[in-house]
């Protein structure tokens, strides 16, 4: 097997000393396990409660956890969400109940493996392997995905997310795996520690991607939740964490949590039209003047770097949650929001619209993270729009500051489409917490970006709930590079309990906002986007692509938003 | 040399019998396996943690079966899995398979049968604890003499 082999090429040896986390509330059980990983030579912390679990977590580095499916004060399903996405370990789940759908929930929700109690020593002295199985495939991904991205901007093609060749194969590599696997398809930047943020997460294929769509068309955009969507997907171990992760992926890792926050602020003012307009406008934007807002609470980490991905969009953001409870701010949601590329060419706009992820780090359970300034969301995300040129390289989304939307991590991508497609960017963004993105109003990229002061996009709300979604144009992500248009589809943010969804919007530079699509997508239109993001609420989704440059302005814009903050 | 072996003797014997009545499984022996030099009293600590936790979670769900105005089936059901899950871990055979018959009285919301099956785990669990308590005395002893605990297989 292909894995095997792989480890079998480096180190045959057992890896001494990983570093395990095991939470369980029943102090036997608990004492038992720990002393079969002493047994079987793990480094071993134990803690009976999942939030001192999280602290630990986040305190130290480790390598996996092991935790109980019941637990007094969080549920199982809800810390492994949360450890997979802010810290993005393999969490092994434990329980007394081996139901098979409970198994599956298990599954679902991200767990590498899922074990009976009463655990044996065999079992426990195989752990390991997803820790080592872990790395070698983000090594292996993060390899892919590079040059996917090379191809990508080469081929001037329209490309779903990820190039669909390699995603192809990475997807039915991932299929081929053990089924537990999750998530260790994608490319990691960073493959030396698995506790280090920012790992690549499934590949989005095109096919993900029409599944995708075709569930969301469904279900309808008032159900369009991303749990039921994941259902109708049926897609083998995805969850909705992977579109997210993906985007984050392409984003590099440039936002950092307080540009997201600063861009969450400004994002949500609701007068933002007003800037919008100025934003808006031509689809042509010409570099630096996008703002990026970092979401707030969530990292959001403008990439400035010139190798990352991020181009002249600012991206990510990831959003709260406010305080409190997550930070979720983990470094995971700075590498999503690093991953998420606006791609801006160099010639292309970006629209200032700051982009911010929200990601929802923080269980809504615990109620947290609100942001408190965010009248709605926690977390919002402001995206960057950027218009695309023709020679394209947009991905101009603009971020709606998620208002209302909580604990959610959405993943926005947009892309912009030349002058001729008409497609509107829709956003889509699930929401895990039963808010309704009532704010967030894409940002209208800003063709001429007037002093990146006045960035501060303000999103505004759309309702998403107005089902305009849509797109006429079967979405599919695609990447900025073309001019083809590529369709947005809108989904109405409906929390569902932890589950996260993304959703590509394309931007469509020429078009102008209509009813059907959603913000930012015109650039063109001020007043029609202004009328059309008023309207719909929505995320955009900025397809990062890669491009050779950077924009530096980026940078530029973030430091603005944290002054002006 | 003849009361260490005499005593290791009995130790099988008893050990013996409890894996044939039933209370205890393959799991004990697993426990016993676990114990070595760095981890002397591993078996008597987690014997002990058990019987702390299962005196907890009986009266747990003794106090939610006697609410008058209504059981909340679910409190018990979880203290039923909870145990349960203790129970397989330590490797108490009776008392995990009480809790299997507990959890569908619970599930089918019978109060008579859950307090019926409350009843039958607090009679194993009490049974159990003595029968450890005597075969942990009996180690004592073994070791007291200069033995060593013998491996039951």
């Amino acid at each position: 097997m292909r894995v095997e082999r792989i480890i079998n090429e480096t180190n045959d040896e057992f890896p001494i000393g990983i570093r395990v986390l095991a939470v369980d509330d029943d102090p036997t059980c608990l004492l038992l396990l720990e002393t079969l990983l002493r047994r079987c030579k793990y480094n071993v912390t134990t803690t009976n409660q999942a939030i001192t679990a999280l602290k630990l977590l986040r305190q130290n580095k480790f390598d996996l956890v092991i935790c109980d499916v019941h637990m007094p004060d969080m549920d199982g399903f809800k810390l492994l969400e949360l450890v997979g996405l802010e810290m993005d370990l393999p969490v092994i789940m434990l329980s007394a109940n081996g139901d098979t759908n409970v198994v599956m929930k298990g599954i679902t929700h991200g767990a590498c493996d899922y074990l009976l109690k009463p655990v044996r020593i065999e079992e426990l002295n195989n752990i390991w392997q997803h820790v080592v199985r872990r790395k070698r495939f983000e090594r292996k991904d993060r390899y892919n995905s590079n040059s996917q991205a090379k191809l990508r901007a080469d081929s001037g093609e329209a490309v779903g997310m990820g190039s669909i060749g390699n995603n192809g194969k990475l997807k039915k590599k991932r299929k081929d795996q053990d089924e537990d696997e999750e998530r260790d398809e994608n490319g990691h930047n960073n493959n030396e520690d698995p506790s280090i943020r920012k790992k690549p997460r499934v590949v989005w294929s095109a096919e993900l991607h029409s599944k995708f769509v075709a569930a969301v068309n469904q279900l309808g955009m008032k159900n369009a939740t991303p749990k039921k969507i994941l259902e109708l997907m049926n897609v083998e171990k995805l969850t909705t964490q992977n579109k997210f992760r993906l985007y984050l992926k392409r984003i590099s890792c440039a936002a950092n949590q307080q540009v997201n926050i600063a861009a969450a602020v400004r994002m949500r003012s609701p007068n933002g039209l007003g800037n919008f307009h100025t934003l808006a406008g031509s689809n042509h934007l010409h570099n630096a003047a996008f703002r990026s807002f970092p979401p707030r609470g969530v990292l959001g980490r403008l990439n400035t770097d010139a190798g990352l991905l991020i181009r002249g969009l600012p991206f990510p953001g990831t959003i709260r949650s406010g305080h409190g409870q997550s930070s979720v701010n983990s470094g995971n949601d700075q590498s999503k929001l690093q991953s998420f590329v606006s791609g801006i060419h160099n010639a292309n706009i970006l629209q200032g619209l700051p982009m911010s992820l929200e990601l929802d780090q923080v269980q809504t359970n615990n109620g947290v993270s609100h942001i408190g300034e965010l009248p709605i969301a926690d977390s919002t995300t402001v995206f960057p729009v950027s218009s695309s040129l023709i020679d394209a390289t947009i991905t101009g989304f603009s971020g709606n500051p998620l208002l209302g939307v909580t604990s959610h991590s959405l993943m926005l991508e947009a892309s912009s489409q030349q002058a001729g497609n008409s497609r509107d960017i829709v956003p889509a963004i699930g929401f895990r917490n039963g808010n309704t993105l009532s704010d967030f109003a894409p940002l209208a990229p800003a063709s001429n970006r007037e002093s990146n002061a006045d960035l501060q996009c303000e999103p505004i709300p759309i309702n998403c709930n107005a089902g305009e979604l849509i797109t006429s144009a079967p979405q599919e992500w695609n990447s900025p590079y073309q001019s083809n248009v590529t369709p947005c589809s809108m989904n109405s943010s409906i929390p569902v309990s932890g589950t996260m969804v993304q959703f590509g919007l394309c931007l469509d530079q020429n078009n102008s906002m209509d009813s059907d699509s959603i913000g930012p997508s015109s650039f063109i239109d001020n007043s029609a986007m202004e009328q059309s993001i008023i309207d719909k609420e929505g995320y955009l989704m900025l397809e990062p692509w890669e491009q050779g440059s950077h924009i530096p302005y980026n940078i530029g814009l973030l430091e603005d938003l944290w002054e002006l903050q | 040399m003849d009361v260490v072996n005499q005593l290791q003797r009995q130790f099988i014997d008893y050990s013996a019998s409890l894996h044939r009545e039933g209370f205890l499984d393959d799991q004990f022996t697993q426990l016993q396996k676990l114990q070595d030099d760095n981890s002397p009293d591993f078996v008597v600590e987690v014997a002990s943690l058990f019987f702390e936790d299962c005196e907890k979670l009986i009266n747990n769900m003794a106090r939610a079966l006697e609410q008058q105005q209504g059981v909340d089936f679910k409190q018990v059901d979880a203290s039923v899995h909870q145990l349960k899950g203790s129970s397989s871990s330590i490797g108490a055979m009776r008392v995990k398979d009480v809790c299997i018959a507990f959890r569908s009285f619970c599930e089918a919301q019978n109060r008579e049968g859950c307090l019926r099956c409350l009843q039958q785990v607090t009679h194993e669990y009490s049974l159990l604890k003595n029968k450890l308590q005597t075969l942990f005395r009996l180690q004592q002893q073994i070791l007291a003499a200069g033995g060593s605990i013998p491996v039951v297989e």
